[in-house]
């Protein structure tokens, strides 16, 4: 039994991986499709078609809106039919571009078929400007540019790539299901983000619920000529957090407001080591991913991982598996613990979603508040070392210097203190507002650190 | 034992006289000079350190009130005009007389109205709600209803009204100090002039979405159709984003715009007799059907470009 896991705190809900037995199936492609300007993390992208142009499948039809932001490409043929705001799922208006669907002709250029290229060309460069035209961003939730996260800033060494197969949120299956099904394409994509951080070692943790996954993987590296380990960990939550993994795999802790890189590391999802194959390999921009339709009052039957098209609209994608059950109190987008509850069942999907998740109203029916009684079972779960109950107080306080000093802008939004907490304190929605607090703080002291900087020299 | 307590009382009563001394001594050497202004002014001020004026408290108000050139950067919303009169006299400026202010919720979006199209039972805070999601309704602007706004109010003017789901203000305690204005996370609260006798108009409605998408999700939406703009006499009234907004500068209370809007999102209030709209609408449409009186600027809707640079991460 694998024992590698983080070193302090976590929790361990139920994994119900209830949809794991269903193989990957593609999704047609609906009449009208949607594509959002705010796919990933940074400046929105801007649109660089007009209404009424033709767009082809794989088509660039929005550019960088900044330097960390990303190229969002068409994901089918058609019409532009209006580019204006429209309503994500938390309801919140962001622009997008409609696509009145015509079929899937494919912009020249792009290899569709399943033969696997393992060979990398040498050129490290061409390999970043081909991700960074495709597209891709980070899949396993943050969403974060690849291609800036694969070009360490000088001065940084990357000493260990890890690949995160963890899949530590529940329910989730679409990690798990892309493992088995294109373990070849992932194990490849390591090997492209291996040479373009100059050959570090690298490593795929796989948590050991998933023990298909882990023997697939093994086999597949095996069979490669690539220098790539293949890394059980043990269940539990939240083993995929970047932090959590770097400190299973190479036992080192990221500091206090620092980036993996400080300590070696770059930390990639599974599926975004996929995407990373399909953009190098084939030149097949990131139009595609795998999204579970599940949930605990979704009969098995009806539960389905799909390979969805960006832009199709979550009410579609429901429909087409069967309509929301109607014992379903809360659906949510993405895990159970840090997924995002969906407000609007009419938003269209975007590069990292990566699930519908139907849960019963009792499951997820919020306890009674009560006072803190100091059991100290927040502190305890706590992964990043923090103190909940302490957090709390000081954001009730609105003692900004008290949360800075507490290490507030470390919380990594798990919700395990949440999970753990038998006075239902909505501690997650607090901790998560006490770091905006203490990141507003630190970033106003930055700015205003600059300036004095810069009225100096002048 | 007689001498016992002579003793103690001599030497305590010593004692006493040396420490008062060395005491005495101490405060004239290390005394800090300060204006004796800046304690009138504080004596003037109502004291509620409310912090409305942008200062810590009254004390760093008067502090910088003497060490300004002229008040124009000085205010006391709590005491209004008539203490910064007195301000004004100690300090020998000539008095600048300030509208006084009322907070105004630009939003009118009632229970009845906005039809919730989402529960949320999550922590009863504005700040958390909008954190997570748009809000309960299909109006992605609208107010929130979690009271934030009441809970930073130190003068008890606002309180939540279960009926609408909205905070009510009561004007009475209402100094204008500013502090929900921060606190409301949609920015749906404004500063407005208070108007002759309290009357004033304003547009209660912030949702800039097309006028279908706005109607649907609130009944008193302003939709954006731009007739309140055509009818006002004044160039009172601008339309940006979908969203009319009255100027109160200009706005001279006619209440034409409220009798024409379709939607009653533009409101009134301590008008003294009930608004006729038939009869306003009358007037107006026989205004139109005369020769042209009034151009009105319509300034055009840009498109809005949301500046979010996240670093490195």
């Amino acid at each position: 039994m694998a024992k590698i896991t983080f070193s302090i705190g976590g929790v361990h809900p139920d994994d119900a991986k209830l949809s794991r037995g269903c193989a990957i199936e593609v999704l047609p492609l609906p009449q009208t499709m949607y594509v959002s300007m705010a796919q990933h993390l940074g400046a929105p992208a801007k649109p660089i078609v007009a209404v009424g142009d033709k767009v082809k499948t794989g088509q660039v039809i929005a550019e960088p809106g900044g330097f960390i932001s990303a190229f969002v490409h068409s994901p089918a043929s058609g019409t532009v039919k209006s580019i204006g705001p429209r309503k994500d799922l938390a309801g919140n208006n962001v622009t997008h571009i409609e696509i009145a669907v015509e079929g899937d002709e494919w912009v020249e250029g792009v290899d569709l078929s399943d033969t696997l290229v393992t060979e990398i060309q040498e050129d490290r460069q061409a390999i970043l400007d081909r991700i960074k035209a495709c597209g891709v961003v980070g899949l396993g939730g943050a969403t974060f540019p690849t291609h800036v996260k694969l070009n360490p800033a000088p001065g940084s060494v990357a000493e260990c790539l890890i690949l995160n197969g963890a899949e530590c949120e529940p329910y989730l299956t679409s990690d798990f299901r892309i493992m088995l099904e294109r373990t070849k394409e992932i194990v490849v994509g390591a090997a492209i983000m291996q040479k373009v951080l100059g050959g570090c070692r690298t490593v795929i943790g796989i948590e050991e619920n998933k023990p298909e996954a882990i023997e697939a993987m093994k086999k597949a590296v095996a069979e490669l000529p690539y220098k790539i380990e293949v890394l059980p960990l043990k269940k539990k939550y939240p083993q995929g957090g970047e932090k959590q993994l770097i400190q299973a795999v190479m036992h080192r802790e990221v500091g206090s407001g620092g980036l993996p890189i400080s300590v070696g590391a770059v930390v990639q999802n599974v599926a975004t080591s996929l995407a990373v194959y399909e953009a190098v390999q084939k030149n097949k921009p990131l139009i595609t991913n795998v999204l579970t339709v599940t949930g605990n009052c979704l009969p098995v039957e009806k539960q389905h991982n799909y390979l969805f098209r960006i832009g199709m609209p979550l009410s579609y994608i429901a429909e087409y598996a069967g309509g929301v059950p109607e014992a379903a109190g809360k659906l949510i987008s993405g895990g159970p613990m840090m997924g995002r509850a969906i407000a609007n069942l009419d938003a269209a999907t975007v590069k990292g979603s990566s699930s519908i998740l139907y849960l019963s109203a009792e499951s997820t029916k919020r306890g009674q508040e009560s006072l803190c009684i100091r059991c100290g079972r927040c502190s305890d779960a706590c992964p990043m070392g923090l103190e909940p109950f302490l957090l709390h107080r000081l954001y009730k306080a609105g003692d900004v210097d008290g949360l800075e000093a507490n290490a507030a802008q470390d919380c990594i939004e798990c919700g395990c203190c949440l999970y753990s907490c038998p006075a239902y304190i909505p501690l997650l929605d607090r901790v998560r507002q006490a770091k905006g607090m203490a990141m507003a703080a630190i970033r106003a002291r930055a700015a205003a650190k600059q300036a004095a900087k810069e009225s100096k020299t002048k | 034992m007689n001498s016992i307590v002579i003793w103690t009382i001599v030497i305590l009563a010593g004692l006493g006289l040396v420490l008062a001394v060395v005491l005495f001594f101490i405060a004239k050497t290390f005394k800090v000079e300060e204006d004796p202004r800046i304690e009138q002014i504080e004596k003037t001020l109502p004291g509620a350190n409310c912090g409305g004026c942008g200062y810590a408290g009254c004390h760093a108000f008067a502090d910088s009130a003497v060490k300004a050139s002229d008040l124009s950067a000085h205010f006391c919303p709590v005491g209004g005009n008539e203490v910064m009169k007195k301000v004004s006299e100690i300090l020998g400026f000539a008095v600048v007389e300030k509208a006084p202010q009322v907070a105004v919720l630009r939003c009118n979006g009632t229970c009845e109205a906005r039809p919730a199209v989402n529960y949320y039972d999550g922590d009863k805070s504005c700040r958390v709600k909008a954190a997570l999601y748009s809000g309960d309704t299909a109006c992605p602007f609208g107010c929130l209803g979690c009271g934030d706004c009441v809970d930073v109010c130190e003068f008890g003017a606002l309180s939540m009204d279960p009926a609408t789901g909205l905070p009510v203000l009561d004007e009475s305690k209402c100094v204008a100090c500013g502090k929900c204005v921060k606190a409301c996370p949609k920015k749906l609260i404004e500063l407005r002039p208070k108007g002759p006798r309290g009357m004033r108009e304003a547009v209660l409605c912030r949702n800039e979405d097309k006028g279908p998408v706005a109607k649907k999700a609130c009944a008193n939406a302003c939709i954006g159709c731009g007739i309140c703009v055509k009818t006002c006499t004044h160039e009172a009234i601008s339309l940006e984003n979908n969203l009319a907004y009255i100027d109160p500068a200009k706005c001279k209370l006619c209440r034409e715009c409220e009798a024409v809007c379709p939607t009653g999102a533009i409101h009134g209030v301590n008008f003294p007799k009930e608004l006729d709209k038939a009869a306003v609408k009358e007037r107006v449409a026989k205004r139109n059907a005369a020769p042209a009186v009034a151009n009105a600027t319509v300034i055009p809707s840009e498109a809005k470009e949301s500046k979010k640079e996240v670093s490195n991460g």
